[in-house]
């Protein structure tokens, strides 16, 4: 594949002035690469979630405005129990088989690791006293989750990418637990990359309710067998959404206990929390690219760009805290 | 001390001859001499091996708990996977080359067996399919030469013990209709709470107090034979014990109800010790005429999954057929729980009844 031939390097710009260029919210179903039809995937598809894959395909036409170096990815399907795990080992090329849906998704990858950021933020977790740990054994198999995600957003995958494993806290002690976590890593990676000089993509790569059907059609993209698991998980979903797009996601990360205990929600893994919190809590909405089912779990393609990073008109956008929005022109 | 199989097994034509417990975790396999603990851990899988070498298995039989499932179970069906494997936890302690022997025609026949008792299964032969640490860390330990072909069943996340113990007895359907006898094992920890800091393999230890005396008490029953009171006692377990990752604690469920649901084995534990704070036992179970006790069992043992009754459904249709208001679907109640509830003298193998409790 091209980009093993090509070595990618990130496009350093001055250390000390690195940024968090927009964060996204970007699950990962091994449905959606399935329907691409990838030349890397080795199943094929007739078709299939097509609301997901058109609301990527509107964000990665947004995210192509914003110059970026390296896309930062936080996995749950990297669990690990004794701290975060940081990928590092420069290049890792492999077959991915998602454990569940083998049937879907055996995946030819080939990525480049950004190693020097990785290890950044490792050492300024090592400085905040968060336990992480840095993976460089060149056999590891990257996990099926960072791979659907780093193909979503960027399919060529011509930059490199580092990707943080999902610290299992809340399953280990409670999610309140996990939140403080997540907020302190969130806090840990924006010191990182500005000290990195990177400019970087945040991807917190997970669904919303994850309630998934226990049983697999005969034809896995026969659209119309696919819904939500029930009524009460789109509920908490859209509830979800609104507070994204009316950019209160202060208030968003504050409910997303509840929010998780409700909907089994994948934000178990803190993503969505590790990612506002490196972005400040944005009080400029997200745009929401779209929303779809996959085997019966809630997932929102959105992403939040600070208005400086944007190339939109000269409007300055007034967000409050209620989620109106009000205009004014600049002098 | 090793325990002679063929005086055992020749009292009943039950097709497993021997349960195992064993942990998953990488370190026995590859730093026992990080920590005499795990080379004590070490050492008892090579007894297991040796009697397992010893047996007249034809079938290594693994439910384990680190293959997690959402589609019902799969069972490894690839004749010879083959990979390198590297511990997403522990990555930095090397890498495992393996190559298994795995006995598809049974995995196909258990598969059938499982869908006929009303599960939804499959199995799984795909090139690269990632099978779990624990089950490659047991078979490269007991089973180095893969002298006996094995096969290896996930835990369903969402799976609670009726379908688990239905899953063990189409195992049974299974080996009974090929004429095999099998040795069963769990991938398991007792406890499963790691320490959540980098602690040095020579200050290892089980990571609390409280998990530690839910261990003994564990290994106490095993010790005496009594695998289905600890069955019946994984609901507790898991409250007291367990980081709770998945539903439920279920590996005792699938080896009680795979090996016969009673108390009526000979237990030996070979070793526990902590690895990573976890309590890491490993235990083996031989059947045995007669019981150190056996009590009245408060859960039953369905021997068909009739489905979820999806209590959480706002649809009045669906929950109608368990209105009490409603005469006519009482029956439909009472039907519906009589399929999946038989009395507990069914339970009994009518072959084995001549082992009567003391």
């Amino acid at each position: 594949m091209k980009q093993s031939e090509t070595k990618i390097k990130p496009q350093l710009s001055t250390p000390g002035k690195g940024k968090i260029v927009a964060g996204c919210l970007a699950p990962h179903p091994p449905h959606l690469v399935y329907a691409e039809n990838p030349p890397q995937n080795e199943p094929r598809a007739e078709c299939g979630w097509e609301t997901l894959r058109w609301a990527y395909e509107s964000m990665r036409k947004d995210l192509s405005a914003l110059e970026h170096d390296v896309l930062i990815i936080l996995s749950p399907h990297w669990r690990t129990y004794v701290g975060t795990h940081i990928l590092a080992t420069p290049h890792l090329k492999s077959l991915s088989v998602d454990p569940i849906f083998p049937n879907l998704f055996r995946y030819h990858y080939d990525i480049q690791v950004d190693v020097e950021l990785a290890e950044t933020i490792h050492t300024v977790c090592q400085e905040r006293k968060i336990p992480t740990k840095l993976m460089q054994n060149p056999d590891f198999r990257v996990d099926y989750g960072t791979i659907v995600t780093g193909h979503m957003v960027n399919p060529a995958w011509d930059k490199p990418i580092v990707v943080l494993s999902s610290n299992c806290v809340a399953a280990y002690y409670n999610l309140d637990r996990m939140q403080a976590l997540m907020m302190e890593l969130g806090e840990a990676t924006q010191e990182a990359v500005e000290k990195s000089g990177r400019r970087a993509l945040l991807l917190a790569s997970h669904s919303l309710s994850h309630r998934h059907f226990t049983v697999e059609n005969e034809l896995p993209e026969d659209m119309s067998q696919e819904h939500i698991t029930n009524h009460s998980l789109y509920l908490w979903d859209m509830k979800m959404i609104q507070l994204m797009k009316a950019g209160r996601s202060k208030e968003m990360i504050n409910l997303i206990p509840d929010f998780t205990e409700q909907t089994l929600a994948e934000t178990e893994s803190g993503g969505l929390t590790w990612m506002m919190k490196a972005m400040n809590f944005p009080s400029y909405p997200a745009k929401v690219h779209g929303y779809g089912t996959v085997i019966g779990t809630g997932n929102v393609v959105a992403h939040w760009a600070p208005p400086e990073n944007t190339s939109e008109d000269k409007t300055k956008k007034v967000y409050s805290q209620k989620g109106t929005i009000s205009h004014e022109r600049n002098a | 001390m090793s325990v002679t199989l063929k005086s055992q097994t020749s009292h009943s034509s039950h097709p497993i001859i021997q349960g195992f417990v064993l942990p998953g975790l990488v370190h026995p396999l590859l730093c026992p001499e990080a920590n005499p603990g795990y080379q004590k851990v070490r050492s008892a899988f090579e007894k297991v091996k040796e009697d397992i070498e010893r047996s007249s298995a034809d079938l290594i039989l693994i439910y384990s708990t680190m293959w997690p499932s959402i589609l019902g179970h799969q069972i490894q069906a690839n004749p010879e996977p083959e990979w390198t494997l590297v511990d997403e936890e522990f990555h930095d302690l090397g890498s495992i080359p393996y190559k298994l022997k795995i006995d598809a025609d049974f995995a196909q026949a258990y598969n059938r067996h499982a869908q006929e008792r009303g599960l939804h299964s499959r199995t799984i032969a795909y090139h690269g399919f990632p099978i779990d640490s624990g089950s490659i860390v047991a078979l490269k330990l007991i089973n180095p030469q893969n002298r006996i072909p094995a096969v290896i069943v996930s835990s369903n996340i969402y799976s609670d013990r009726a379908e688990t113990v239905v899953l063990a007895k189409a195992a049974v359907s299974a080996l009974k209709e090929q004429g095999k006898k099998a040795i069963a094992v769990i991938i398991s920890t007792l406890s499963n709470r790691l320490h959540s800091t980098w602690v040095p393999p020579e200050e290892d230890k089980i990571h609390s107090l409280k998990d530690n005396e839910w261990n003994l008490k564990i290994l106490e029953f095993l010790t005496k034979g009594r695998l289905e009171d600890v069955a019946q006692l994984s609901r507790q377990i898991q409250r007291e014990a367990r980081v709770k990752k998945v539903t439920n604690f279920k590996p005792f469920w699938w080896l009680s109800s795979i090996m016969g649901s009673h108390n009526r084995y000979q237990g030996q534990v070979y070793e526990y010790q902590p690895i990573c704070g976890t309590g890491c036992a490993v235990i083996g179970l031989t059947p045995a005429p007669r019981a150190a006790r056996d009590l009245e069992f408060d859960e039953d043992a369905p021997e068909f999954y009739t489905g979820e009754r999806n209590v959480l459904s706002a649809s009045t249709e669906s929950i109608a057929e368990f209105s009490s208001q409603n005469n006519d679907d009482n029956n439909a109640f009472t039907h519906s729980f009589s399929q999946e509830s038989d009395s507990p003298e069914s339970h009994t193998d009518p072959e084995e009844s001549f082992c009567e409790n003391k």
